[in-house]
């Protein structure tokens, strides 16, 4: 089901062929004479909803963006502080107003689901399966409220562009770097204002081509980047959540595996677990062991697990245990506030340490 | 057709060489070609706008042969009566300052030296949807040495939006959000649809904290809102915005109006504490912010239908919009304004999508004070000097006088050679009442009665004139004809006061040129058809907090060598109090001063 969306054949060998069809398409879908994509616009907006929650400090906005993506209420958006809280509410471009329910969030991606509490309502939502990847000079539209500009039942804004680039995210917020680090569109426009964040990244059919992200700024120039994370980057991962299984992209069927990892097997020490929610701090390293070899260090926090967030020493525990040690495992950790992503190799092979983090640019 | 998806085609073919050179198709180049007409014709109205200092500036562009422009007040704010406007012709032309209106952000400014000057085409925003293809021109970062403008393409991308006002004045409702780059120096210049046709006036932006440059937010005053409040600005006062004279809240069940004022036409209308709002202006009210958004297009005395519902009871009115502001509060703020532009007036924390640390992001360093430039009374160019009257409440009383004189003289000339003579205070004038019935009116100098089917009723004009509203009903027909007659035989010097407000609706025709008159307590607005320069209505108003009494004339025929109308339409509120249908008209009748008396 998902395949459909992996690209096969490497970007740039796709990449004139299907410039020419897109161009085509293009030329098609926008009347060469006319002055509006209207018809196409008002489509898109109704799936794109105003996300409001905490927030509302100075440069915390309490809004972002968000996109339905089934006819259930799906709502895909940021993993951001405006949802830390039980209060969120989601107001359609037509007004209409919805209380929601968290229904998960995939860390790396900083994405989360929400469900609309729908009762006998309809919405117009994104098809997953009809999202389109998108290549370099593809025209594109970015639809979000950033600033919060529509309020009630004012559709959100559009703004026009191109995709400029599709590459590797390498960003920071503040001095954190940012946890996602696969491809990305980079666009033309300034799509990524605040309160964009969950907006849509749509091509001229109006078919969904990714979910715009939370302000960053470039790792390399500072200077603040504008781009959308690709629908094949999260479809599976959102799919997974919105199904009900617990997280992301690499979380599979839920059976016990037949080698579970312990902390042992990974040569791994934490503090010990004295309260119900000790924090999972790293207390030592078995010399030699995976851990060592994965450059795990003493007094690490260990955030997530497979993408699950670990709050108490117990949960890294359960969390280990539904992996099978001959896979490795897939650890977060905070290290001198910095999130540094470890990967643990089974202990039977050899080393292969996942590669060290450059420290984040200090702050201009 | 975006510029882009032409760089596109460009990239293509030289990128890869197997591909052989693609025809552009027809529609392509036609749509190119197109824009570049657009963009060029467009671009030759603009104006670049500079402070006769040379220390800031901004854009414009003109709308009239004679060199009317608009800009936007925060452009021409404590910049004084003399500007510099340069064209894309290369030449640098003297502008005088002639309206401002501080709330709506918007300035009339009027280039001189020419009355061939290119004018820009004008769209209706009403029509500008959201997908739109749009391009703002004017001077951004004061880039242009030759004055030709910087253009910037983009899309349409919200329109009706509202923005908070900056301070305690400046308010953006009803407008357009573009991502086309809206820069600091671009404020004050066009926004054009793909056709090169005006749709708006680009004053804003969101920026916040990516510091004071275009991020694709910026807000244009819609053109509609521009021309209606664009004969005000000739008037050369400040101006001010309306108010409903009721507040409303969003609650559960609507719109609610939560206080009323009992002064106000709204609660003449009937509209109470409590009704729930369901339109305004023809346009559905779901929010607080919605009414507000939809009535800060509109000046005072505009007139709009209302729907409002009261115990599952709709009711329809029209009402006529109050004042926002007090007009010394609006000077007073202007001159605050004024005096320290790169802040304007209050302490209010500012809407978190403006950078608190400048609360009015697109506009640009200007000169530090109005008032000591005042006090030391610059020189004025002898061009600008002999277009410049200062005078309080005005931006420029000199173009006031003007559509004065202009109206009068209109006036004058549809009257007829014998307009001159006074017809004197002594008429006789007799029909029928439209709904049935004669009537019979004698006029003196110092009182008049009317006989009509419903019985006989008088009027003395001595001493207080506000309580001589007979006949009963008709809001004060009898002082309506004594101020007309005054008017006649005296010109507009036998008021107390004389303001040309600009056009304003008259009854249910098209809104038309308006005086305000002040007599013995009484203010009378003439209303004057634009294009015939008759006089088409008085409103008679006797007090603050009550209905005047509207006297529409038509069906003008030349009687002794003078146009009368033959044809009187009098309301009052939103009642017709009757419709006369004269059969003869005689002035100057002697004896019959006596005869009434």
């Amino acid at each position: 089901m998902t395949n459909n969306r992996k690209r096969h054949a490497p970007l740039l060998n796709r990449c004139s062929a299907l410039a020419i069809t897109l161009l085509l398409a293009a030329l098609s879908a926008r009347p060469a004479t006319g002055a509006t994509a209207s018809p196409l616009i008002r489509d898109v907006q109704r799936k794109v909803v105003k996300i409001y929650g905490a927030g509302g400090l100075r440069q915390m906005e309490s809004y972002q963006s968000g996109i339905l993506v089934s006819p259930q209420g799906h709502v895909v958006t940021a993993l951001s502080y405006v949802l830390d809280t039980d209060d969120v509410a989601v107001v359609l471009d037509d007004g209409r107003k919805f209380s929601v329910e968290f229904v998960g969030s995939d860390p790396v991606l900083e994405l989360a689901v929400l469900q609309l509490q729908l009762g006998e309502q309809e919405v117009d939502w994104f098809d997953l399966e009809d999202a389109a990847p998108a290549v370099p000079g593809e025209p594109v539209l970015a639809v979000s409220n950033l600033y919060g500009i529509a309020a009630g039942d004012e559709p959100a804004s559009i703004m026009q562009g191109v995709v400029t680039a599709v590459a590797p995210l390498a960003a920071r917020r503040g001095a954190f770097q940012a946890n996602y680090r696969g491809e990305v569109y980079v666009v033309d426009a300034h799509a990524n204002n605040p309160g964009a964040a969950g907006g849509a990244l749509v091509d001229w059919q109006g078919r969904l081509l990714g979910v715009l992200g939370k302000e960053l700024k470039s790792r390399v120039t500072g200077a603040w980047l504008n781009y959308a994370v690709p629908v094949d980057a999260w479809a599976e991962s959102v799919e997974a959540i919105m199904a009900g299984r617990a997280a992301s992209s690499s979380s599979g069927l839920e059976l016990a595996p037949d080698e579970p990892t312990t902390l042992a097997s990974l040569g791994l020490v934490l503090v010990p677990n004295l309260l119900a929610c000790t924090p999972p701090f790293v207390d030592g390293i078995v010399p030699a062991s995976p851990a060592s070899d994965a450059g795990l260090k003493p007094d690490d926090l260990i955030v997530f697990v497979e993408g699950e967030p670990t709050v108490s020493c117990s949960d890294v525990v359960a969390a280990l245990a539904r992996i099978d040690r001959r896979d490795g495992a897939r650890l977060a950790v905070l290290r001198d506030g910095e999130l540094v992503d470890v990967v643990v190799a089974a202990p039977t092979e050899t080393d292969e340490t996942a590669p060290s983090d450059a420290p984040a640019d200090e702050e201009q | 057709m975006p510029s882009a998806l032409l760089i596109f085609l460009a990239a293509l073919a030289t990128t890869d060489p197997t591909l052989a050179p693609l025809d552009v198709p027809p529609d392509v180049a036609t749509a190119e070609a197109n824009r570049v007409a657009a963009v060029s014709r467009a671009s030759e109205a603009t104006v670049a706008i500079f402070d006769s200092a040379g220390k800031g500036g901004g854009s414009g562009v003109i709308v009239s042969a004679d060199g009317f422009a608009l800009t936007n007040f925060h452009v021409v704010a404590g910049s004084g009566p003399a500007l510099k406007c340069g064209l894309p012709d290369g030449v640098l032309y003297d502008a005088v300052l002639v309206g401002i209106d501080p709330v709506g952000d918007l300035a009339l400014v009027q280039l001189l030296g020419r009355n061939d000057f290119p004018v820009a085409a004008i769209g209706d925003s009403d029509d500008v949807r959201v997908g739109d293809w749009a391009f703002a021109a004017g001077n951004p970062f004061l880039l242009a040495d030759d004055f030709t403008p910087s253009v910037s393409y983009g899309m349409i991308s919200g329109v009706r939006r509202y923005q908070y006002p900056a301070g305690t004045l400046l308010e953006y409702t009803d407008c357009l959000q573009t991502d086309a780059a809206i820069n600091p120096g671009n404020s004050g210049g066009p926004l054009f649809n793909a056709d090169g046709e005006l749709i708006g006036i680009n004053g804003r932006g969101s920026f916040e904290k990516r510091g004071r440059k275009n991020v694709g937010v910026g807000y244009a005053i819609s053109v509609n809102q521009a021309m209606r409040f664009l004969s005000h600005l000739k008037s050369g006062r400040i101006l001010d915005h309306a108010s409903l004279g009721a507040t409303v809240a969003t609650e559960d069940d609507g719109v609610i109006v939560d206080d009323i004022l009992d002064s106000s036409d709204a609660f003449r209308r009937g509209l109470r504490y409590g009704d729930e709002i369901v339109m305004l202006a023809n346009r559905e009210i779901t929010t607080a912010n919605a009414l507000q958004n939809i009535l800060g297009v509109f000046p005072p005395d505009w007139r709009v239908p209302v729907r409002f519902r009261r115990d599952g009871r709709t009711f329809d009115a029209v009402i006529r919009l109050a004042s926002k502001h007090d007009p010394a509060e609006l000077v007073a703020l202007v001159q605050r304004e004024a005096a320290d532009p790169s802040r304007p007036p209050g302490d209010e924390p500012q809407p978190d999508d403006e950078d608190p640390s400048d609360p009015e992001p697109n506009k640009l360093p200007k000169l530090p004070d109005l008032r000591k430039l005042l006090d030391s009374k610059p020189k004025l160019p002898k061009a600008i000097a002999e277009r410049y009257i200062e005078r309080r409440g005005f931006a420029n009383y000199w173009y006031n006088q003007q559509a004065q004189q202009r109206l009068w003289s209109a006036w004058q000339q549809f009257q007829g050679d014998d307009a001159a003579a006074s017809p004197g205070y002594d008429w006789l004038v007799e029909g029928h009442v439209a709904a049935g019935g004669d009537f019979i009116l004698r006029t003196g100098p110092l009182q008049s009665e009317i006989r009509l089917p419903q019985g006989v009723t008088g009027a003395i004009f001595r001493g207080d004139l506000t309580s001589q509203l007979s006949p009963p009903g008709s809001g004060g027909l009898l002082l309506a004809v004594h101020l007309w007659q005054r008017m006649l035989d005296e010109g507009l010097r036998t008021f107390g006061e004389v303001v040309y407000l600009g056009r304003l609706p008259c009854g249910d025709a098209e809104p038309a040129e308006c005086l305000s008159c002040l007599y013995g307590g009484v203010e009378v607005r003439l209303f004057f058809d634009a294009t015939t320069g008759a006089m088409i209505s008085l409103e008679c108003y006797s007090s603050d907090d009550a209905d005047p009494c509207e006297l529409h004339l038509s069906d003008f025929r030349e009687t002794a060598g003078r146009m009368l109308p033959h044809r009187w339409t009098i309301r009052s509120g939103d009642r017709e109090f009757a419709t006369l249908e004269i059969d003869q008209f005689e002035m100057a009748v002697d004896g019959l001063r006596r005869e009434a008396q």
